[in-house]
């Protein structure tokens, strides 16, 4: 579904990734983890077009053919499905939760069926239904995290970036959010990369992760083996984990 | 070959000592050559770019070592000039062309330098007023109140009658702005500049530039430094100010405009921001070219021609080289 | 009311409309790429001599006009953009700044070298100079048809910007254009329409200067354009009510000045709207009806 292949990416005069290859296939959940600085969300930015890639390959197959990352614009990439659901949520605070909505889907042009989405959405997350008129910026985090998520599955996407989703919400808010991605994940097939520095979170729900250190993959395998490994444990889950 | 690294060649054959010294043979020649061998033409240009290398100099500190950006020159050199025309201008005339003027100036006629002087002192006290206010503005907002100056300071000079004869223009400025004068006065510009930049002032203001928060961690006066750079290039640019109208003989409200301003801050950025040499070069190069250009404008009758000529060029300067041509470094003296 | 007072009312609400017009850009284009645009009241100056020239020509029937003068505006705002500005799009602010300025110098001359430093007498249909008697006044029929026409088109702009695919996600790019780009935006489409949807609200206004005051000359564009912008900064950046508010705050204040002081005061109009830009930059810069900016990753 998603292929990097010693991706390459440099910012300013840094270069971030030193040749990061991984691999999602469809409906998988992927977990990326790994310590701050490691390049999780360089991936992720690159992956959706906002950053320039500098060598190697990321391809996005579809069944109408394969999208070459790098020489698609953020519009194309969307527009194939591939969704990026940025870390902050980063939710428009001065637009109403229905224009934040319809944005989400702002490639779609056929009315009836955004209307549809828009049902979706609110029968997913009733409470974005209730203040759908309200500015953005007056929901809580948690609300304000169901909103982002909305917002990604009004562009029907086929994969999903997720950074950081439980980024400064409560335990219980978190567990919403996952549990809710997990039934994407099954009900629609929706194939998802998750960044998170919870990483045991991640972990527990992905089929499989990545350990990323400066810039490369240092080990993979599936979620449930690299929770059990020790070495990840003692690096990332905190030795008491 | 860039000019910045033809430069930074020259530079490794000179101290500091020899670059002054460099400097002031430069000028002195220039002046003796001018004197012995030019016309009044010729004198008349050789002053008006040595006036526009200090303008710039002055700009260049202002905005380039602190990273303000004003554009305020042009009106701190029209408060300059008519306070200078005050002490100068023939006292006979004095009460025909400026009957509202104080009766202490009506009998006096004082030489250039000294009006000169407190022309620049004027224009200071004035930037000292208006700067601590208007500095604390951000970038752009700071841009547009300079502006407003520039506006107000000609509206003030168009409507006090008495004082300027508006629209009219004072005419019959004496023209005793002699050449050794202003090359005297852009030596002590250009050294003064330098010296201030390598002192322990000068890389405060620097630090400001590069990253005021973290300068302002380190115990610096951002605001007060700010303050410091405008005051004194106000001051120069009083000076400069108070020199041109005798140079040319007139002054009218609208001699020192957005035009100016515009063409000031063209200098600096081509020249680097904060970089003297890269000022006094591109006062130089804006000077002589347009010049030159001139007669190809009147022939051709298409006025304006050179202004579209420095605004598309310093567009495509920003757009190729950001930092300038010569970058923002010194290249010329390495300083120990 | 005296007549004095109602036709001082009269110009104020002229005057106010033509800066609304300019003013609804500067925000427009604020908005989307943070970029105080001195270039923009130059458009004025392109727009009054697009409409001489199309009167000139005599081909083209009146009431086409401002719909042509609105388009070349459009074109012309995009353009500008296209050439000047997006090839710096993410510098520095004072770069921005700077480029803005030269394409406002490059504009002026390149008006003055092909037109003419000489002010040209701007024929509007004799329509427009007819006076209503409206009580105890007469009201010239241009003085009407200013403000009728600018509020018709701030409508038309605000509706735009609040109701449209377009203009939801213009106002997307205004808030974060990342964001909005993830959302598969494109950003130059936003820009376009704000450079443009400008350029022609600030043409428009060129022609009914020229209405207004008979007279039009390359450089006549940038000062009103500052007066334009000190409106924007009134109403508070970035927001198209509050510009076209500012405009006319702007627009009666600056009447008032002139119409209430002593006459030997009215040359100071432009050192009063200045000083009073000054003043609200220091007291407050967000705008007599903005919100404080928050200052973006």
């Amino acid at each position: 579904m998603l292929r990097l292949e010693e991706l390459q990416v440099v910012r300013g005069r840094t270069r971030v990734l030193h040749g990061l290859t991984l691999e999602l296939g469809a409906g998988e959940i992927a977990a990326l983890v790994g310590a701050n600085g490691a390049g999780k969300t360089t991936t992720l930015m690159a992956l959706s077009g906002l950053l320039p890639i500098a060598c190697g390959r990321a391809t996005l197959e579809l069944e109408s053919g394969t999208l070459d990352v790098a020489r698609s614009t953020p519009a194309a990439l969307v527009a194939g499905g591939l969704i990026h659901c940025p870390e902050g949520r980063q939710v428009f605070a001065r637009l109403t939760i229905e224009e934040n909505l319809r944005l989400g889907a702002y490639l779609n042009r056929d009315e009836a069926e955004v209307r549809r989405l828009l049902g979706e959405a609110y029968a997913l997350f009733p409470v974005l239904g209730e203040r759908r008129g309200l500015n953005a910026g007056g929901l809580s985090g948690g609300e304000q995290m169901m909103l982002a998520v909305a917002r990604a599955l009004m562009a029907q996407p086929k994969v999903l970036l997720l950074d950081e989703p439980s980024l400064g919400l409560a335990p219980q808010i978190t567990e919403r959010i996952f549990d809710t991605l997990v039934e994407l994940n099954r009900e629609r097939g929706v194939a998802m990369l998750i960044v998170e520095q919870n990483a045991m979170l991640a972990l527990e729900i992905a089929h499989k992760g990545f350990v990323m250190e400066e810039g490369r993959i240092v080990m993979s395998g599936t979620g449930r083996a690299l929770l059990e490994d020790a070495g990840v444990v003692q690096a990332y889950l905190g030795a008491s984990a | 070959m860039t000019p910045a690294r033809l430069a930074r060649r020259l530079s490794r054959r000179l101290s500091q000592r020899q670059a002054l010294v460099l400097l002031v043979l430069l000028l002195a020649g220039t002046v003796v050559l001018l004197e012995l061998l030019g016309s009044g033409y010729h004198r008349t240009l050789g002053a008006l770019t040595l006036i526009n290398v200090m303008l710039a100099v002055s700009l260049t500190m202002t905005n380039g070592f602190t990273g303000l950006f004003s554009l305020g020159h042009p009106a701190f050199m029209t408060l300059g000039a008519y306070v200078a025309i005050a002490f100068t201008y023939p006292a006979a005339r004095k009460s025909f062309a400026m009957p509202d003027l104080p009766a202490v100036f009506s009998g006096i006629e004082w030489p250039l330098p000294v009006a000169a002087l407190i022309a620049a002192l004027a224009a200071a006290a004035a930037a000292r007023l208006v700067g601590a206010s208007v500095l604390r503005l951000k970038v752009h907002y700071l841009a547009v109140a300079t502006l407003g100056l520039i506006i107000i300071v000609q509206s003030l000079a168009l409507n006090l009658d008495g004082l300027t004869r508006g629209g009219r223009g004072l005419t019959g400025v004496p023209r005793s702005a002699e050449l050794w004068l202003i090359a005297l006065a852009t030596l002590v510009v250009v050294v003064g500049c330098w010296r201030l930049k390598h002192a322990s002032i000068g890389r405060a203001m620097l630090a400001v530039r590069e990253n005021e928060m973290a300068a302002r961690c380190f115990g610096i006066d951002a605001v007060g430094l700010k303050i410091t750079a405008f005051v004194l290039g106000a001051g120069v640019a009083g000076f400069c100010g108070a020199l041109l109208p005798h140079v040319v003989a007139v002054m009218t409200p609208k001699s020192f405009g957005l035009m100016l301003a515009f063409n000031l801050v063209a200098m600096i950025v081509v020249g680097g921001q904060g970089s003297i040499l890269g000022a006094i070069f591109a006062a130089l190069a804006f000077s002589l070219g347009s010049e030159a250009l001139r007669p190809v404008e009147e022939s051709l009758g298409l006025y304006g021609m050179t202004q579209v000529v420095v605004a598309v060029a310093l567009i495509l300067v920003l757009i190729w080289r950001p930092k300038g041509l010569f970058g923002l470094d010194e290249p010329l003296v390495e300083v120990k | 009311m005296s007549g004095y007072l109602l036709q001082q009312l009269v110009n104020g609400l002229t005057l106010g409309s033509l800066y609304a017009l300019v003013a609804i850009g500067f925000s427009l284009i604020y908005g989307v790429v943070r970029l105080v645009n001195f270039a923009h009241g130059d458009l004025m100056m392109i727009g009054a001599f697009s409409t001489l020239g199309l009167v000139a020509v005599g081909e083209v029937a009146w009431a086409f006009v401002p719909l042509l003068v609105m388009a070349g505006g459009f074109a012309a705002g995009g353009v500008i953009e296209r050439l000047a500005f997006r090839s710096l799009r993410g510098a520095p602010m004072i770069t921005g700044f700077i480029v803005t300025l030269s394409a406002s110098v490059a504009i002026q001359n390149l008006g003055l070298m092909i037109l003419g430093a000489q002010p040209r007498n701007f024929g509007f249909p004799s329509v427009f100079r007819e006076r209503l008697a409206l009580g105890p006044v007469n009201i010239a029929v241009i003085d009407l048809a200013i403000p009728a026409a600018t509020l018709l088109l701030a409508g038309a702009v605000v509706l735009f910007v609040q109701r449209t695919r377009l203009g939801i996600a213009m106002r997307a790019v205004s808030e974060n254009a990342v964001a909005a780009r993830l959302m598969g935006i494109s950003l130059n489409r936003a820009v376009l329409a704000a450079f443009g949807l400008g350029g022609a609200l600030a043409a428009i206004a060129g022609l009914f200067w020229g209405g207004k005051f008979g007279q039009i000359d390359p450089l006549m564009g940038f000062v009103p354009g500052l007066k334009a912008f000190v409106a924007t900064i009134i109403g508070g950046v970035g927001s198209v009510p509050g510009a076209v508010l500012g405009g006319y705050i702007l627009g009666f204040a600056e009447v008032a000045f002139v119409g209430f002081m002593p006459s030997e005061y009215s040359g100071y109009r432009d050192a009063f709207v200045f000083a009073l830009l000054i003043l609200i930059l220091l007291l407050r810069p967000q705008g007599l009806f903005g919100r404080e900016e928050e200052e973006r990753a």
